[in-house]
């Protein structure tokens, strides 16, 4: 197990490499001018040269590429990323509790979406052809289908105008339940579906079949032997779901107000602050990579039958 | 043979198309795309109003009979902006999914099937955007080229490049250890001619299937796009961007942001039933 934590993280390593030469990109091949973009419109045409020259000596941006490259990895080692022209302070800081903002929504939304995606997915499959299954499966194309965006100022509309049952403005904990609700309801949605899959092909499986022979309870079946049997199926699920739900929480973000990073990555594109976009791809990035690699272990550790001297 | 065995039998692609037909959700998924075809082929006959003309006296009224799905901010007419907006859609889903198929098709297949070299440096590649979710290439491609429609559909396209090859690569693997792609070998048929002749015609499937995933997903994804101010711009009638000036006026006017919301939802849903129907027919697998 050791040896193959080990192993996991060494093949990181070019990944790493390649987040860190794609995220460099965005600076490094920007059409704007970082300079231009910081005084634009303040300055004379005189002043912007001269300014221009002194501070892209400042930033290295009179270098080759390679060294450029070179001086980004090692600022990013030393956890500088950059400071951000349009709020005049360093990215960090900014990112630093946005960060946290988002990652309260995403988990609270990826509990919602687990909580009501894969109960359902297991009933669809425990009653494969009846109207519950039918009726959950419905629900999820409809789930599939519908734009986050759409969906968040339907919530708002119902919740907040019609209903009156949460402040259209609100506040604290309850400025997260709609957010919330939104995302983890449409993350329910290929949850529940994933599920019904891994748990069809589970029941299929012959210790599902022996134990059935053996007369055991159809509800103690499911309960004791198929979905434990599904948890890595339902863990992979989680794990590419991560992705999708932080491209949806960059939109609910912006919907709601959320102050987390995705809403910020939009603000930063429009301000053209290409090192506030740039921190923020690459932290997202790194914290997707360092997911994924928690899940891999988690497998392991789950299911140590699998043989993993190949991965 | 002489004309007695009259009926060829039937290609697969007439197969298929039968059992389409039959197919309730593709029966429902293609009556909406049909609709979706019909509006923006002749939107200009269908559409009772100018999408872009401005009625400052009759802004945000509600739907009546003049004016079906009522009208937006400025006094355009929602329903004729609507049918005008199929054209964005089925451009976004054409655009994005040609970048998307085609580079990756590209890749997988000189990955899958051509020399052990070029695999590994596209794999590896493959591998650092893999380990990007989605949205985060796409705002990287935005933020490089700047937010437009054309960057939106180029960013989505892009973005989902790395799943196609992947797919690609390993459905290639698979048909080339088949007999026939040994036997075309052994006709002396040029590795060039083996890729795009004989395994390219026999991973058409796959590709199909993987695109009824895809192509939901990137038209919604562009639509967010739009919505978020980094894909069409307003004035355009692209759905996505009709939602984000009709926002504000959620509270007043629900009917300008419900139209839009519905028809992304309705398009999107039309691409998932026929993706059902479609993966049903071609990959057994998955019934």
């Amino acid at each position: 197990m050791g040896g193959y934590i080990a192993r996991r993280l060494l093949l990181a390593v070019p990944v790493v490499l390649g987040i860190l030469f794609v995220t460099f990109l965005v600076r490094a091949v920007i059409p704007t001018d970082a300079v231009t973009a910081m005084y634009e419109g303040q300055i004379t045409d005189q002043e912007a040269e001269a300014t221009t020259a002194l501070i892209r000596a400042k930033f290295h941006l009179d270098q080759p590429w390679y060294i450029q490259f070179a001086y980004y990895v090692r600022d990013v080692a030393h956890g500088d990323l950059g400071e951000s022209v349009r709020l005049r302070r360093p990215v960090s800081e900014e990112i630093g509790y946005r960060y946290v903002n988002t990652l309260i929504l995403t988990l609270t939304a990826l509990l919602i979406g687990i909580v009501v995606g894969v109960p359902a997915g297991i009933i669809a499959a425990a009653r494969k052809d009846t109207w519950m299954d039918v009726t959950a499966m419905t629900v999820g194309l409809l789930g599939i289908s519908m734009p986050a965006f759409f969906f968040g100022l339907l919530l708002i509309l119902v919740f907040a105008v019609w209903l009156e049952l949460v402040p259209v403005v609100p506040r604290g904990g309850a400025a997260l339940l709609l957010p919330a609700l939104t995302l983890g309801l449409i993350e329910a949605a290929p949850i529940s579906r994933l599920a019904r899959s891994g748990m069809i092909e589970m029941l299929r499986r012959d210790h599902i079949r022996a134990a059935r022979a053996r007369g055991m309870g159809e509800t103690a079946i499911i309960l004791r032997h198929a979905v434990p049997g599904t948890l890595l199926a339902i863990l992979t699920v989680v794990g590419l779901q991560f992705g999708q739900l932080l491209g949806g929480a960059f939109i609910i973000e912006v919907i709601f107000g959320w102050r987390g990073i995705g809403e910020l990555a939009v603000k930063a594109i429009q301000w053209r602050d290409f090192a506030l976009t740039q921190a923020i791809i690459l932290v997202s990035a790194f914290s997707y990579l360092g997911i994924n690699l928690v899940i891999d272990i988690l497998y392991v550790w789950i299911d140590p039958r699998v043989d993993y001297s190949r991965a | 043979m002489s004309g007695t065995l009259a009926a060829a039998p039937p290609s697969r692609l007439a197969w298929v198309m039968d059992r389409l037909w039959h197919h309730r959700s593709a029966q429902l998924g293609g009556a909406i795309l049909a609709v979706i075809l019909l509006s923006a082929a002749f939107a200009e006959f269908i559409a009772p109003h100018d999408p872009m003309a401005i009625d400052t006296l009759r802004r945000l009224s509600p739907p009546s009979a003049t004016h079906w799905l009522g009208t937006d901010e400025v006094g355009r007419d929602l329903a004729s902006r609507l049918i005008f907006g199929t054209r964005y859609f089925l451009m976004i889903c054409l655009v994005t999914t040609v970048i998307a198929a085609g580079a990756g098709t590209v890749l997988g297949l000189i990955s899958g099937a051509g020399p052990l070299v070029a695999d590994a440096v596209i794999m590896r590649f493959v591998d650092v955007l893999l380990a990007f979710p989605t949205i985060l290439l796409v705002l990287a491609v935005i933020a490089i080229l700047g937010p437009s429609l054309l960057t939106a559909m180029v960013a989505v396209g892009i973005g989902n490049i790395p799943g196609y090859a992947r797919l690609i690569r390993s459905a290639a693997l698979t048909v080339r250890r088949e007999e026939y792609v040994e036997a075309a070998r052994a006709l002396g048929a040029s590795e060039l001619r083996i890729i795009f002749g004989t395994v390219l015609p026999n991973i058409v499937s796959p590709l199909i299937v993987y695109t009824s995933y895809a192509m939901p997903l990137a038209a919604l994804a562009a639509a967010a796009l739009s919505f978020l101010g980094l894909g069409a711009q307003p004035p355009a009638p692209e759905w996505g961007a009709m939602l984000v000036n009709a926002r504000s006026f959620l509270f007043t006017a629900w009917w300008a942001v419900a139209a839009p919301g519905l028809a992304i939802f309705a398009a999107i849903l039309g691409l998932n039933l026929l993706g059902n129907a479609l993966r049903d027919v071609l990959d057994p697998r998955d019934a």
